[in-house]
């Protein structure tokens, strides 16, 4: 899955967790724009702010795109850190399974509150996320 | 800080945290807070949450903490306002937050702090 030729929404720079925050801003203000239900769109944030968390937190900071998908009544986003990507990712994805202090529920937890959820070790270093969520419930 | 506040109110305090909090001001409010529940030997705690739109991990996990230290020291926590949207995804994650009680407005949870009386 990729987003090639989807219209991009909006675009966050992912520094700091002041960024973390911005980026949850922007996908709630994007998605109440397309009409979405108010818990698809707390499911969404809430994971978007797992995985832009990872991305200041594991990943050395990145960027998260978020793109329009009026066909599938979605939207998506994709965020790419600048880290080392992750050894294991089965096991990272794991509830319970964290490399620092942390519970180990966030990436899990972002892939059960998606519709889609995909997380792979970039060619060139780095992790990608790409994920998309429905606007309403059905 | 900008992004959450504690006002003491007849021996309880009361946070309020806004929606743009950041992980390091919630980390900020967790020491400061700490630090006023021993100066005033605060005997509640309110944390009104409802101008959250989510509740991730992190905040759960420090409004987790949060509870245990005040109780370490002595008061009760409550939490409230939260959304039913964020409950509903709070469970999703599997963060149930047994230790923090939780009432639906502030005077519900005033009214608990009062009527649990000494002990």
């Amino acid at each position: 899955m990729t987003f090639e030729g989807c219209r991009k929404a909006a675009s966050v720079d992912l520094r700091t967790d002041r960024d973390v925050a911005m980026a949850r801003g922007v996908v709630a203000k994007v998605m109440k724009g397309e009409g979405a239900n108010t818990l698809m769109q707390t499911r969404f944030v809430t994971a978007v702010s797992e995985i832009a968390r990872n991305a200041v937190k594991h990943g050395g900071g990145g960027r998260l795109d978020v793109f329009l998908l009026p066909r599938d009544r979605s939207v998506g986003v994709e965020c790419r850190d600048r880290g080392t990507g992750i050894a294991n990712l089965p096991e990272a994805m794991t509830d319970g399974f964290s490399t620092g202090d942390s519970m180990g529920r966030g990436l899990g937890g972002a892939q059960r509150l998606t519709s889609t959820f995909e997380i792979e070790n970039a060619p060139g270093g780095g992790t990608v996320v790409r994920m998309t969520g429905k606007l309403q419930r059905r | 800080m900008r992004a959450a506040a504690i006002y003491p109110v007849e021996g309880v305090l009361l946070v309020s945290i806004q929606d743009d909090i950041t992980d390091t001001d919630i980390l900020d409010l967790q020491d400061a807070l700490s630090e006023r529940i021993g100066e005033m030997d605060a005997k509640g705690v309110v944390i009104d949450i409802s101008a959250l739109e989510i509740v991730d991990t992190f905040v759960g996990r420090v409004l987790a903490q949060l509870t245990a230290i005040a109780r370490l020291l002595d008061a009760e926590t409550y939490v409230v306002g939260m959304r039913p949207a964020v409950a509903m995804t709070l469970v999703e994650l599997g963060m149930y937050l047994p230790e923090n009680r939780t009432a639906l407005t502030l005077t519900h949870a005033l009214q608990k702090i009062r009527g649990s009386g000494p002990g």
